[in-house]
């Protein structure tokens, strides 16, 4: 009998010999390796066994009793050192046995990220039971708490099962959302949602700088300072080909042991099968393929013709409770069309991708149930175009009806704020309804819902359409664009009541039918991300306009202009002449002074820009934001320093004001000025906020233009002492922020909710005017900096080239 | 084809784009996903704006100048817009990008 010895007793090498045994059982006589000290068992349900519910014995795939039957020498606990391809023996690390064939099943082993501390007890991968009995083991401490690095497939089921036994779990993920090679930005946020909502919590963009510890792990570091503690770190980062035999064997090497497509390697008596194999350039970390591999492995070693083929893969996460799916090519490649499917009520996503009429990809989170039935359209590749429209409703569904674009509110609970003027909430709303109020006005007179700044009219007729259904008949608003059925006011509320915290829960709750907006929806969602939740969401910078985006003014020629900033319209000598340097040495052609009492310096070229900035840094000045839907520019005049008519001392105020303000993001840009006496140098009369110095005290007057409208300030109060003019500014500056639409000049949005509204808030109640003034200062904690400083030392990438192939030689 | 390597993924910011300099012009590198790149002239046709500086949506553009926006696909200027963009082929190997250039090479030749 032909002798056959297999190295690594895994998932592909078992199934490779039960097909062998099947077909021909007196074909070889079988010698197996493993290095595991067991023999072959069901991997992927290491998973249930962390988690308790299943036992190891029940995921044993062949015991002893059927290495018997198969008279299969098993060397259990001994690994493999070598193979003598010129004597055809294996070398063991208890002694030699001769081949006349083999079969290298190795699998991978686990990516260990080597940052310090890698090396510490505690700090396990998650491949094989030792990992898995390791975790058990931590997780019997009571209190006990772990990390999980790694937010893939592996890692979120580690955490998983340790959260089951009761565990304080922490994933860290390094990329921007969960699993990102399976599931796009919208799935990945639901995933998160729902393993946050089992208490597992998790940290994207996290890069581990250190595990430390003294006899074992005790806590990680990341790089930005965060300590997590620790009890047991689990690293499941991405797996390696487990090649090394292979390669001192001296077979043709690719990233793993290269075989043909009958999974033959270089030498004419070697195979390889399983997670060691590289074929056609594809490298394999999924049971499916190996299996396939497995069966046309047998047939080879009887010598029968077969070839492997690699297929579409389709992956599930097996946690208990996420429903996820996701299979084919979603993220690659040109000429792709998506269709979209959301219903924020049962926290359903579906996305499709399409590839010249064929269905080539899809993502499903909260409803897998016809997930089978798109795999097989993306593996048949059959023309899907007959049925394009409803195709994301599945196999059950063709020929039916849109998405409902009043499902957001219809899913939002009953204690839900609708209005926030009058604190009145849906089910009050409803309740309303239900006794007889079928109409805006009637709601307005029970309720008060809608009645006082009124942008939440759109909310309340969507709970009357949903409450009445086809009894009403609402005129419908604009929504902000086509992303979406909803009005940026509507947005403002739900961002705020449903608590929404980031981008991909806004398009999933909000039911937004493209996966990331457009650039007339994301900047709005963005600003009104920020403003609500300043420390809890990171503003985006691919979310903003091009001026945002580079700190500067684009002009039309693509070239920049570079503004810093004056405060209070003040400067001096050694700034003019920073200035001036940077003119010369940037070859600027034009030196502009604002209206703004500022100075511009236009046609800077965009890979200038972060030098200039350096410059004019080190010269001690920043960012003028001459760019921003922010502060721009506070004018003054130069009040009781200097003039005999000055009555106060304006240029102090403006310069004060400025400083307070600065940095900070607002719907629209704002202007600001302070006259020292009512001639009124300095025009406080047409800015958004225009304070006039009197002998008396202040006065402050606001929604004041003078663009396309030109509209006089209207006096929102005049006080006695300087801080109460700089809270009312501030007080204002903040409501603006919490309430208008993204766009809306602070004159506008004025318009809209009226002064009495405003005057109300800012002036008459102390301590609403208190809390917008503390609002306002809890933002600046994070938007109070320059951003030239930071893109100069952290960003000059993003305004250079990527490559330049100018440079190259010719060849 | 050939394809030349330009740099890593990692190196254009999710929903960004990076230049590339040729001898051809300057082509905008655009990443709308985490592995998902495109390539494309950095021109807007209607009046030159620089397209590597728009707001990538979706797989697509919209140019900065006066919002016509692309689809990075095909190139074709979308909505009431007409024009259109050269795009080039891209492909990801091991989180490098290759983008084959022999299409605006010959343009700048002929
Ligand atoms: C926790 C977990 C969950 C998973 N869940 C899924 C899932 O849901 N779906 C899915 O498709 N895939 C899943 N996988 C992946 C799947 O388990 C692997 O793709 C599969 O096990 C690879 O099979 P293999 O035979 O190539 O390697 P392995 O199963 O790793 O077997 C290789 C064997 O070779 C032995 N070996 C290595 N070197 C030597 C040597 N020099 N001498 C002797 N023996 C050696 C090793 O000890 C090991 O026992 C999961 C993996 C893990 C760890
Ligand atoms: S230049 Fe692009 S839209 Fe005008």
């Amino acid at each position: 009998m032909q002798k056959l010895v297999v190295i690594g007793a895994g998932m592909a090498s078992g199934r490779m010999l039960e097909h062998l045994f099947e077909a021909d059982p007196d074909a070889y006589e079988v010698t197996l390796f493993n290095a595991e000290p067991r023999g072959n068992y069901n991997r992927i349900m290491l998973s249930p066994v962390l988690s308790g519910e299943k036992s190891f014995e029940e995921i044993v795939t062949h015991d002893d009793a059927w290495y018997a039957a198969n008279k299969v020498t098993t060397r259990f606990g001994e690994a493999v050192t070598g193979i003598d391809r010129a004597r055809k023996v294996v070398i063991g690390a208890n002694g030699e046995v001769p081949y006349d064939k083999l079969v290298i099943a190795t699998g991978s082993a686990p990516f260990i990220i080597p940052c310090p501390g890698h090396k510490l007890p505690g700090v396990v991968a998650y491949r094989d039971l030792e990992d898995t009995n390791a975790m058990v083991e931590a997780s019997a401490r009571p209190g006990a708490q772990a990390v999980v690095i790694g937010g893939g497939l592996l890692g979120l089921e580690a955490a998983a099962g340790l959260r089951l036994r009761g565990m304080e779990v922490t994933v860290l993920h390094l990329m921007g959302h969960l699993m990102e090679r399976q599931l796009d930005e919208a799935a990945g946020y639901l995933l998160q949602k729902d393993l946050e909502r089992r208490g597992i919590k998790v940290i994207c963009r996290a890069s581990t700088k250190e595990i430390r510890g003294t006899d074992r792990v005790e806590e990680v570091l990341l790089e930005d300072g965060t300590e997590l503690p620790a009890d047991i770190v689990v690293m499941a980062v991405g797996i390696r080909p487990a090649v090394q035999l292979g390669k001192d064997a001296g077979l043709e090497m690719g990233r793993a042991i290269v075989v043909d497509a009958s999974l033959r390697t270089s030498d004419p008596d070697i195979y390889a099968v399983g997670e060691c194999v590289e074929y056609q350039g594809n490298l394999f970390g999924l049971v499916a393929p190996l299996y396939d591999q497995a069966k046309v492995l047998a047939k080879s070693l009887l010598g029968q013709e077969d070839t492997f083929k690699v297929r579409q893969l389709s992956t599930k996460l097996k946690v208990t409770g996420c429903d996820l799916f996701s299979a084919g090519d979603f993220a690659d490649g040109p000429t792709r069309e998506d269709i979209v499917f959301r219903d924020p009520a049962r926290g359903v996503y579906k996305r499709l991708v399409l590839e010249d009429d064929a269905l080539v990809g899809a993502v499903f989170y909260g409803d897998t149930a016809d997930s089978n039935w798109f795999f097989g359209l993306i593996q048949s590749g059959e023309d899907v175009s007959a049925m394009r429209d409803t195709l994301i409703f599945g196999p059950a569904y063709q020929g039916g009806a849109a998405a409902d674009p009043l499902s957001a509110v219809a899913a939002l609970p009953p204690e839900a704020e609708i209005c926030g003027c009058n604190g009145v909430c849906k089910g009050t709303i409803v309740g309303a309804i239900a006794g007889g109020a079928t109409d805006l006005g009637a709601l307005r007179a029970s309720t008060k819902a809608s009645a006082s700044c009124g942008s939440c009219t759109g909310l309340v007729e969507q709970v009357l359409s949903v409450t009445l259904g086809d009894a009403y008949a609402a005129p419908r608003a604009q929504p902000i664009c086509t992303c979406c059925e909803l009005t940026h006011e509507d947005v403002r509320l739900l961002i705020k009541s449903k608590e929404l915290k980031s981008q991909p829960a806004v398009w999933q709750e909000l039911g937004w039918k493209t996966p990331n907006g457009c650039h007339v929806c994301r900047p709005a969602v963005n600003f009104y991300l920020l403003a609500d939740w300043p420390l809890e969401y990171q503003d985006d910078l691919q979310s903003r306009f091009v001026n945002e985006r580079k700190h500067a003014n684009i002009q039309k020629d693509g070239t920049f202009s570079v503004m810093p900033r004056m405060w209070g319209g003040i400067t001096n000598p050694a700034e003019l002449r920073a200035i001036a340097d940077a003119a010369e040495k940037y070859k600027v052609p034009t030196v502009k002074v604002t209206g703004g009492q500022r100075i511009d310096l236009l046609g800077v070229k965009s890979e200038d820009l972060p030098y200039i900035w350096r410059d004019l840094n080190a010269a001690g000045m920043v960012s003028g934001h001459a760019y921003s839907k922010g502060l721009r520019t506070v004018k003054t005049c130069v009040g009781t320093d200097h003039c005999r008519f000055g009555t106060q001392d304006s240029t102090g105020l403006g310069i004060k004001l400025e400083k307070i303000l600065w940095g900070s993001w607002t719907p629209h840009k704002v202007k600001l000025a302070v006259s020292g006496c009512p001639r009124n140098c300095a025009e406080a009369t047409c800015k958004d906020v225009g304070i006039v110095c009197v002998d008396s005290g202040y006065q402050v007057g606001v929604a004041g233009a003078a663009g396309m409208d030109l509209k006089e300030t209207e006096r929102l109060a005049d006080v006695a002492s300087e801080q109460e003019a700089i809270d009312l500014t501030v007080a204002f500056i903040q409501l603006y922020r919490e309430n208008a639409k993204y766009l809306d000049r602070p004159y506008k949005w004025v318009k809209k909710v009226g002064l009495d509204w405003v005057k109300a808030r800012v002036v008459d109640d102390l301590a609403e005017r208190a809390r917008l003034v503390a609002a306002f200062e809890l933002s600046q904690t994070v938007y109070r900096k320059d951003p030239w400083a930071e893109h100069a030392a952290e960003q000059t990438d993003r305004y250079t080239p990527i490559a330049d192939l100018t440079l190259e030689a010719a060849e | 084809m050939n394809w030349i390597d330009i740099g890593a993924v990692e190196d254009i910011p999710l929903r960004g784009a990076r230049l590339l300099k040729t001898h051809a012009g300057c082509i905008a590198v655009f990443r709308t996903a985490e592995a998902e790149v495109f390539a494309a002239s950095n021109s807007c046709p209607h009046k030159g704006g620089p397209l590597a500086d728009g707001i990538v949506h979706g797989q697509k553009v919209t140019c900065p100048l006066h919002n016509w926006v692309f689809d990075l696909n095909t190139g074709e200027a979308q909505g009431a817009d007409t024009g259109r963009i050269a795009v080039y082929p891209v492909q990801l190997e091991n989180g490098r990008i290759l983008v084959d250039l022999s299409a605006a090479e010959q343009r700048s030749a002929a």
